[in-house]
């Protein structure tokens, strides 16, 4: 991609040295230091991830075409939908937008030359690569069947699946994350420009804070869960078992501790991602920045006292329950505000049709659909009937799908630019974001219904009343892998022949858009001073638009 | 079953309605936020259409008037989704006392089924139709869950606890039950049907049962099979307490405390003898962990709950049986 010819239309030209191009060889990659390499080599292992989950649940589709279940076996079936949530859970949601977007991004968003530890942001990838080595070996000697949520007892004694294996490397995993979380924090603390004060942070990187704080904070408690529940498989303890008077709700309550907050590790950075998209594309500031970023913290802070609501129905108290069906309303108030003032930024504003806008607008209606149905569940007397069935199955996909990768996808089309130096083919990738608005919601929205009307999840065969629904969810499903796969091809194909983009072709505010696309291995040619308030379009004459003004008497630092 | 596509699960509890009502509640005032929402968007998306290339937007900063609207109108509405939502669970998770017993054990990849005169099931259940049921469960591996959509009502079945649900069917007919917490291979298939009969119906089906497997009668026997005789003796004056009108009482322990001897009670009396200790008895009891199944820990917990009196003076236990109450 380094080699890419450089094509003379539309005047601009790629910068001499970037970098891509600053040195070459497989070792100069993978031994790199530079944050904007190990993004890279993130995106291409998520992608093998997320295409890995992408064939397991169209498989699992293709299954569920017909009631009793044709194409494989129940054992095979649920080994689907297990490695389908743990390939696209821990390996390509978790760490999809923080370390390949954030990585690329925070040091350069804050004037910063690379992450505060740029080594151990390399031995995070590594991490992540041995981790998911184990998980590989598990799917490829048998797969496991106990489902992502390794629910004691069927995971520690009961099945007879290579579940050690995956264990291992989900624990190993977490490191990944847990360093990856350290390493933003500290960057964002200690490397900030000059002029970048926290209230001039983007948004993206106020989301990536928030979400490394749970990086922190709760992947600790999966992990040393996951390897309890291991050491119960292989040396039969008895943390978890009750004939050695264990208690196997005592699993659920620590994997929910993370397991729920880590819901919000993968949908933060898609609203951090929006919060982004959106006031460029409207041209405006940001309707209530400070509101936006404090929710993303309480997001964060709230998020850990609500996981119980998945436990409604295990026997647990009365009285918790309503405790924690009313912390969980609770935590509806945030990502409300989120939505309004998201909404609230397009009001006069001057908006355009570009792809990454599209993503923003989908994601606002997705989320939305994704949110209210939270409420229902949340809701302790409707969560007795719609508990494990399909309405829980459509909600957290409306949230994850429909949130985390509708942000990711827009956030690669609104960075790929600055990532690659040149412009993806605008009209295909508008049709394939329409395409893929469309496939999700042909796909999910029909298992809102299958919930309500009792089909539980997980099952490999169903009654033959449901199927009229599965059908419309399987051929959605479709429609949405081809959306799915027109990014993948135009995408690569944009790396040698898109269009030269320029330092700024929407043109946006942010820090990252003032230096090289792409940028030289140090970010900036000089470290930048920050004298604009963050989403200001006004006094930013640099950006050629009409009607800005010079820029106002600055407050506290000198012009460059 | 009935359309080809069906929108809405039969009606068929005392829960069924309430349930329903709330969603038709919350539905509304979801849809009221969804469509305002898409509507701004649509709207503000073709009304700010960018007009010129360069042309930016009104630069609007926020105004915090909004933000405490948007914070402090919805409360209230979240409030009252809360509250009627916790009104219905209190009421299902607080089961009324004048219940027909069945008792429920779920294992890879079955139900079975047990009926307060002993008739057993396999993913079956036979119940009268107005009448509050309790189901009573247990499970000998992993955790599995009892889901009735018609009724709308489910209840985890978690190995080591007892765990209760219960509902009034409001409509004979056959209805769908589900095992709805994962459970390994054959989940999907771990489920049955519930009929709901006329009351008579009911009977006549149940006086059709062979009556084999009383479960007081097998209660006893496991009861004197097990040598729980010989230290569990009538008068309270062997190496255990006595048995003899514990069922539902309060029983004082060794550490100062009362519980409530209910089927948890004495499951774990069983299992794990020396977690409540009865005061003035020395923790000498083995466990039965292993030893006794969970079809088995009912059948004895039916015959403790069947003895009431203290008996006649002799060795309790050792007689024959009594008869049904």
């Amino acid at each position: 991609m380094s080699t890419a010819p450089q094509t003379p239309q539309g005047g601009e030209k790629l910068p001499k040295e970037h970098y891509l191009n600053a040195t070459y060889g497989i070792r100069s990659w993978l031994l790199t230091t530079d944050h904007k390499r190990i993004a890279l080599l993130y995106l291409i292992s998520v992608t093998f991830f997320f295409f890995i989950g992408g064939i397991f649940a169209s498989l699992i589709r293709i299954h569920l075409l017909t009631p009793g279940g044709y194409l494989v076996t129940p054992e095979t079936y649920n080994k689907l939908f297990t490695m389908h949530g743990v390939a696209m859970i821990f390996f390509f949601l978790i760490p999809s937008i923080p370390a390949v977007l954030g990585n690329f991004l925070i040091p350069i968003m804050i004037g910063a030359k690379d992450l505060a530890f740029p080594k151990i942001n390399l031995l995070s990838w590594y991490i992540y690569l041995v981790g998911g080595a184990f998980v590989l070996y598990s799917f490829a000697t048998g797969g496991l069947d106990t489902g992502w949520t390794f629910y004691t007892p069927l995971s520690s004694i009961y099945s007879n699946s290579a579940v050690t294996p995956a264990v291992i490397g989900i624990f190993i995993n977490g490191f990944s994350s847990i360093l990856t979380g350290l390493n933003f924090i500290v960057t964002v603390h200690t490397m900030r420009a000059p002029g970048m004060t926290w209230m001039r942070l983007p948004l993206f990187v106020w989301a990536h804070y928030a979400t490394s704080i749970i990086f922190i904070l709760g992947t600790p408690v999966i992990a040393i869960t996951l390897l309890l529940a291991g050491l119960e498989r292989m040396f039969h303890f008895g943390f978890f078992n009750p004939a050695y008077g264990g208690d196997p709700i005592l699993f659920q309550h620590l994997f929910w501790f993370y397991s729920h907050p880590a819901v919000y590790i993968m949908i933060l950075p898609a609203m951090g991602v929006i919060s982004e998209i959106i006031p460029t594309f409207a041209r405006k500031p940001i309707f209530g920045y400070d509101f936006i970023a404090a929710s993303s913290i309480g997001i964060a802070v709230i998020g850990f006292i609500v996981w119980a609501h998945h436990m409604f129905l295990t026997g647990q108290s009365t009285y918790s329950a309503v405790a924690f069906s009313f912390l969980t309303f609770l935590v509806a108030i945030p990502s409300a505000v989120k939505v309004f003032n998201w909404t609230s930024t397009l009001y006069k504003g001057s908006i355009s049709f570009d792809t990454p806008m599209l993503y923003g607008l989908g994601f606002i209606g997705l989320f939305t659909i994704g949110g209210l149905t939270g409420l229902f569940l949340a809701t302790l007397g409707l969560d007795i009937h719609l508990h494990d069935t399909y309405f829980v199955v459509a909600h957290f996909h409306y949230i994850m799908v429909g949130g985390a990768i509708m942000g990711y996808l827009g956030g690669i089309h609104f960075w790929w630019p600055k990532i690659t130096g040149r412009l993806y083919p605008e009209y295909l990738a508008r049709i394939a974001a329409i395409v893929l608005f469309v496939g999700f919601n042909l796909t999910f929205f029909p298992q809102f219904i299958l919930g309500f009307l009792g089909m539980p999840r997980r099952y490999h065969d169903y009654p033959p009343e449901y199927q009229v629904l599965n059908v419309m969810s399987t051929a959605g499903a479709s429609i949405l892998a081809l959306g799915y796969l027109l990014p993948m091809i135009y995408l690569t194909w944009s790396m040698r022949y898109g269009k030269v983009a320029g330092k700024n072709p929407w043109p946006a505010t942010g820090l990252e858009w003032t230096t090289d696309s792409p940028p030289l291995t140090e970010n900036f040619h000089e470290t930048p001073v920050v004298d604009w308030e963050v989403y200001d379009f006004v006094h930013r004459p640099e950006l050629g638009l009409q009607g800005s003004v010079s820029k106002k008497p600055a407050p506290a630092h000198g012009d460059d | 079953m009935q359309s080809q596509i069906p929108l809405y699960p039969e009606q068929a509890s005392n829960f069924a309605p309430q349930v329903d009502n709330l969603v038709l509640f919350m539905m509304a005032v979801c849809l009221f936020f969804a469509v305002v929402i898409c509507a701004a968007v649509i709207y503000f998306f073709f009304k700010y259409q960018r007009k010129s290339p360069g042309e930016i937007g009104v630069p609007i900063h926020g105004d915090l008037r909004l933000e405490i609207a948007w914070i402090a109108l919805p409360f209230p509405l979240l409030l009252a989704m809360f509250g009627w939502g916790a009104a219905i669970y209190v009421d299902y998770r607080h089961t009324p006392t004048d219940t027909l017993d069945i008792y429920v054990i779920g294992k890879q990849w079955m139900w079975k089924l047990q009926q307060p005169d002993g008739r057993k099931e396999i993913n079956e259940l036979h119940v009268p139709v107005g009448r509050n049921v309790r189901l009573i469960m247990a499970s000998e591996d992993v955790i599995h869950d009892f889901a009735v959509p018609a009724f709308r009502v489910k209840m985890d079945v978690v190995p080591g606890h007892y765990n209760t649900m219960w509902f009034r069917p409001t409509k004979t007919g056959q209805y769908h039950f589900f095992c709805s917490q994962y459970c390994g291979t054959n989940h999907a298939v771990m489920g049955g049907w519930v009929t709901v009969m006329e009351p008579d119906a009911y009977a006549k089906w149940l006086s059709g049962s062979s009556g084999s497997g009383d479960p007081v009668a097998v209660g006893e026997k496991l009861y004197n099979e097990l040598a729980c005789s010989t230290c569990h003796l009538a008068d309270g004056k062997g190496r255990g307490p006595s048995y003899y009108g514990v069922y539902g009482s309060k029983v004082k322990l060794a550490d100062g405390s009362t519980v409530v001897a209910d089927d948890a009670y004495i499951r774990e009396s069983i299992l794990q003898p020396n977690a409540k200790i009865v005061a003035g008895y020395q923790p000498v009891m083995p466990s039965f962990q292993g030893l006794v199944t969970e079809d088995q820990i009912l059948a004895i917990t039916a015959y403790i709950k069947s003895v009431k009196d203290q008996p006649a003076p002799g060795k309790a236990g050792s007689e024959p049986a009594t008869g049904k109450k």
